[in-house]
């Protein structure tokens, strides 16, 4: 990293450059490969992938030597090797049991942002109503899910929807903690400005309070997008369902009764991508909404 | 004090009368004021911090009620300064701009709230932002500018209305001393040129001296005006003004009136 510039030496510098900065990290990997200053293999960009993919190989050939050296039986630990060779055989159920917890995982993420924005909205309406209900929003985060979803399952039919509902409880709290303190959090002054200008309350919500907002709530969503696939996981295991809406959590728990630990091995490996796939999305939908004006997506590293 | 070479009849732009400041728990932010400010005068609100001059200044722009006393702009209450057909903007401390969005939006900001047709307000951005030397700028965002730069971008947005009074609270207290002078500078051709009225806060002698025609010195704990005085040097006003005696002279004489207003708090005290 230290063999990048410092992003822009000085505002007389930064003034010259009439294009927007926002790609300034870009501009500066643009140029380097152009002229192929530095070496491809040195670049940040490269590095922050290659670098943990290197640590990932490593860590699978020292495992994949352990179980052939030792000897260890495949109903212990099994080698990557035989992991991945489950996931293939195995692919037809596993593939289908990925799909319904990914489609949960993604259904009670979108409840779950679509009812925090709106409580969150509710909230900053009034200091007397967000002191009447937080506690209650702690309440739902506090309770464990493990404890509370007998109780959804029982109570929904819908076996799917009461599985997205758990999730989705398990979800809801970043969210709403995070747009909240966003939504409050407009600068003092600027507020006056608005205020000296006459602005009505729709203009400072959308022009104001939604723009101030938007890195806390994406910081909320990156939290939640996660805790949406832990509560799958969770529902699934209590819901326990068979069948044709099986999850990846039943198939875990069946393979775990027949100690075909291979195919639990594929399974969790499933569950870990899934959280990865969700996490790097989050991140590239920040960079989108909030490239270039905030601090946390423009810094120059 | 008030300037005797305007006539009597002329609509004063900003009247203060006895407006004070005490805030709930007691404490007196603002003792009361008696302020005529003529259409036209560049006037200058300075003395140390806590002595009340961004209160008198907030009041104005209607920001902060008096808890008691009355302010007229062009003798209207400050809320009702839209029926007098007069405008005002107000410049920040800080540049306080959208960090979202491009020099141009925030600049456009006080028209898009005014309801003012698309087409209209983009050109009269583009004609601000020319005037303050940003229009190659209009596509950045503001953390790409320097302090300065970003200043400029504020003054833009508050010319953009084309205000009639131009509140300043303390502008370019956070710029490095030659960029202050040169903005200085940049200013007191705006206002010639735009006959504007401007109030402008500061802690800094020199800048109240180059810039006003007219110096109210404040002093703290209680916040107060102390005294009022006119700095005649003619407009416009070079560079070299402030190298020259009469300058000092007016320095001298607005510093001796600070450890004067100082003295008898530190008396009170003791």
């Amino acid at each position: 990293m230290s063999a990048l510039p410092a992003s822009i030496p000085d505002d007389a510098a930064r003034a010259a450059d009439s294009r927007p900065a926002a790609t300034g990290a870009r501009a500066v990997a643009v140029v380097k490969s152009g002229k192929a200053a530095t070496p491809w293999l040195l670049q940040p960009k490269v590095q922050r992938v290659l670098l943990p993919a290197l640590v990932g190989l490593v860590l699978l050939l020292v495992w994949q030597a352990l179980v052939t050296l030792l000897e260890l039986p495949p109903y212990l630990v099994p080698s990557p090797l035989l992991m991945l060779q489950t996931l293939m055989t195995d692919w037809a159920a596993l593939g289908l049991s990925l799909w319904v917890t990914v489609k949960i995982t993604l259904l009670a993420f979108a409840l779950a942002t679509v009812a925090g924005v709106l409580i969150s909205f509710v909230f900053v309406q009034s200091k007397l109503i967000e002191t009447a209900l937080f506690p209650y929003a702690v309440l739902l985060q506090v309770t464990p899910i493990v404890a509370v979803a007998p109780l959804i399952i029982i109570w929904v039919k819908d076996p799917v929807l009461s599985m997205v509902i758990c999730a989705a409880l398990v979800a809801l709290f970043p969210i709403i903690s995070n747009t909240t303190l966003g939504l409050r959090s407009v600068e003092p002054d600027l507020l006056a400005y608005f205020k000296l200008n006459r602005a009505t309350r729709l203009q400072v919500l959308m022009r104001l309070r939604i723009p101030s907002a938007l890195p806390y709530f994406f910081g909320g969503l990156r939290i939640s997008s996660g805790l949406a696939l832990i509560g799958a996981v969770v529902a699934e295991f209590v819901a326990g369902t068979g069948g044709q809406g099986a999850g990846l959590a039943y198939q875990i728990l069946q393979a775990g009764f027949q100690l075909n630990i291979p195919r639990m091995f594929a399974a969790l490996l499933l569950i870990s991508l899934t959280g990865v796939a969700l996490f790097v999305l989050m991140a590239w939908c920040t960079r989108r909404a909030l490239g270039g004006w905030h601090a946390s997506e423009s810094g120059s590293d | 004090m008030s300037g005797s070479e305007i006539p009597a009849a002329a609509i004063p732009a900003v009247e203060v009368l006895s407006a004070e400041k005490t805030y709930p728990g007691g404490t007196q932010a603002l003792l009361p004021v008696d302020l005529r400010i003529e259409e036209g005068e560049f006037v200058t609100l300075l003395g140390p911090s806590g002595c009340g001059k961004s209160t008198l200044l907030k009041m104005v722009a209607g920001l902060l009620e008096p808890s008691d006393g009355r302010l007229l702009l062009w003798r209207k209450p400050v809320p009702q300064l839209q029926a007098s057909g007069k405008k005002m903007a107000f410049v920040f401390q800080q540049p306080t701009l959208m960090p979202w969005s491009s020099v141009h939006t925030n600049v456009r900001l006080p028209l898009d709230l005014a309801g003012v047709p698309r087409a209209e307000a983009d050109a009269r951005v583009t004609e601000a932002l020319q005037l303050v030397g940003l229009a190659r700028f209009a596509k950045a965002l503001p953390r790409e500018l320097s302090g300065g730069m970003q200043m400029r971008v504020s003054i833009a947005r508050g010319l953009v209305t084309e205000p009639d009074l131009l509140l300043m609270d303390e502008p370019f207290g956070a710029l490095d001393e030659i960029t202050r002078h040169k903005l200085d500078a940049e200013l007191l051709e705006l206002w010639s040129k735009k006959k504007l009225t401007v109030i402008f806060v500061t802690h800094s002698i020199h800048e109240a001296v180059f810039l006003s025609s007219r110096v109210v010195m404040m002093a703290a704990r209680p916040g107060r005006v102390v005294e009022e005085f006119r700095i005649d040097a003619p407009y416009p006003r070079p560079a070299d003004f402030m190298l020259g005696p009469e300058f000092a002279r007016h320095a001298q004489q607005l510093q001796s009136s600070l450890l004067r207003a100082s003295a008898i708090v530190e008396e009170s005290l003791s």
